[in-house]
Order: structure tokens, then sequence, then C-alpha cells
């Protein structure tokens, strides 16, 4: 149980990952996150207008119940399967991320800095969760995928297009950090 | 009964993904920055499993769900917009410090404030939908 509760490792985590796509092929669908985005969209009202949005949004519910799932998941494994641990960032991670304003690194999941609410009912801090949250809905869809349909599933079965799409995550995540994060962190 | 099965593989990808701290916005900085390999581990092993899995699955023709051969979708031909598209969600992904799935798992943590980055993910993807034709595929 001790070890259920510390955080896990990567290798037992990543090929559970896989298992979860190989289970979700088995059922005959497919693992992909970012198309339930589409489907919010069209649970909208979007496809009146739209063409793209225009499909029977019952057909993705399945996919629906995958996120219902991920939640309650996410709730569990937070609530009952965790006890309080710092995440076991590099000591050059901490101390670069406080040169950014970052304090506390990795004694919670997510940055107070970006995710409390006085930083969210601040115009920088609602800022930067807006246009990174638009980024990621846009560029997932333009690319056809993110990282559960294009670096776990596209790659898995040796898709060109995938490795293309996962280079250009990583080249967005390297400008973003190395350029971006500089200017408007520092 | 029949999405009984997709709900307990979305709490098995929740729990994993906690554990693990994939849903960590340090863990996705400290992947961009080459400082822990962590990330690289887990998305490495879970392709070489992934990879095995998929050969198997060819070489022994297995069967889904359906009594159909397994088979994954194969993803369109293109280049602009696997390259643009995906540099601009890896932008997003980096300064959010979160991909879809783990905002769905985060909100499930507590983390509230994440609903405002699904939000306006939910909404670029509407964006995308609306002005796609005038896009380069």
């Amino acid at each position: 149980m001790e070890s259920i509760l510390q955080p896990w490792p990567w290798y037992i985590s990543g090929p559970l990952i896989a298992l979860i796509m190989f289970v979700l092929i088995y059922f005959g669908k497919t693992f992909g996150m970012s198309s339930n985005l589409r489907t919010f969209c069209t649970l909208a009202g979007a496809g009146k207008k739209t063409k793209f949005f225009d499909f029977n949004w019952k057909s993705q519910k399945w996919n629906l119940t995958v996120v219902l799932g991920a939640i309650i998941g996410g709730f569990i494994a937070h609530h009952y399967l965790s006890i309080p641990t710092n995440i076991d960032l590099n000591p050059k991670t901490v101390s670069e991320l406080s040169q950014l304003g970052f304090e506390n690194a990795g004694k919670t999941l997510l940055p107070a800095e970006l995710y409390s609410w006085d930083s969210v009912f601040s115009i920088k801090g609602l800022t930067i969760l807006i246009i990174g949250g638009f980024l990621v809905g846009f560029g997932t869809r333009y690319a056809g995928g993110c990282t559960s349909g294009h670096a776990i599933t596209g790659l898995s079965s040796l898709q060109l297009p995938s490795l293309v799409a996962v280079i250009g995550f990583f080249i967005g995540g390297l400008i973003m950090i190395h350029l971006v994060f500089p200017l408007i962190f520092g | 009964m029949k999405y009984l099965k997709f709900l307990l593989v979305g709490i098995i990808f929740g729990v994993v993904l906690v554990k693990s701290e994939a849903v960590s916005w340090y863990r996705i900085y400290e992947m961009f920055k080459f400082e822990s390999f962590h990330m690289y581990g887990i998305i490495g092993s879970a392709v070489t499993t992934g990879i095995i899995l998929m050969l198997l699955t060819k070489k022994l023709r297995f069967k889904n769900i359906n009594g159909a051969v397994m088979n994954v979708p194969k993803k369109e031909r293109g280049l602009y917009r696997y390259i643009i598209g995906g540099i601009l969600f890896g932008l997003g992904w980096a300064l959010s410090g979160a991909c879809p799935g783990p905002m769905y798992i985060l909100v499930g943590t507590g983390a509230f404030s994440v609903l405002i980055v699904l939000g306006a993910a939910t909404f670029g993807t509407y964006i995308y939908g609306v002005i796609k034709d005038k896009l380069p595929h």
C-alpha cells in the first residue's frame, strides 16, 4: 500500500498509459483526449453554423465517458491514493524557477503563481491561462491530435505525421520555456 | 452498462496521470528544460510498450471486442498542419503546463482554476473549426 501512495516511477506509469491506449483500441475506439473539445463545441450548438462541428455528438459519448472517468480518477488519486509529497525536482530547476518568481516549486501540482485564485483574478494571470488554453485547443485540432493521439497512439503505430506533430510540440515547448518565459516572468 | 468500461478506463487514466505526476505543471517545465528524465521515461516507455503491442497486434491479427481486426485510425497526409499546429500546441502546453487529458484530470484533483484553461482550449478548437478552410494543411 505504501508504494501505491508514493509517486509512481516512470517505468510503471509509461507502460500503463500504453495499456490504456491498447484497451481503447481493443474496444474499437482510439485514444484521443482533445477530440472531446470539439464535441464540447458541438454540444454548445456550434454545429448549426460551422460544418466542422456538425456531427452527432452521441457517437462521441464513449469518449465523454472516458473524460468523466478521468475526472473521477483525478479525484480518487489525489484524495485517497496520495500522501503529501513534494515533487522531486532537480534543485537546479527549483532555483531557476525561483529566479523567475516561482516560489515553493514542487510543493503542489500547479504553481500558485499561475493557478491560485489571486493570480487568476489578475490581468496577467488570467491572460496567461487563456492564451495557454487557446493555443492548446487551436493547435491540437489543427495538428489533428494531442499528446494522447499523436505522441502515444501515433508514435506507437509508427505514423510519420505524428512524429512531425510531436517534433512540433517540442519546438513550441522549447520556444515557450527558453525564449518566452524569461520575457513574461523575468 | 456498455459505457461502464469506458468509465473504468478513464478512472485508471486519471489515477495513472496523477500518480506519475504527469499532470504537474512543474514536470512539463523541467521536461522542456531537459533537467529531468522523468517525463522522457514516461513517454518513452509508453511508446516502446505501445510499439510492441501494436506490432504483436499486427503479427497475430488480434481481434477487437466486435470481432474485427484491431486497427489504429490512420492520420491524414499533410505537413503544414502537423508542424504549425504542433508548434502552436507546444507553446500552449508549456505555458499552461497541461495538455487536454491532464486538464480534465486536474479539475478532478480540485484545481478548479484549470476550468479557465479548459474553456479557452474549447474556444481555441471552435476558432479552428471556423477558420479551418483558410489554413494550410
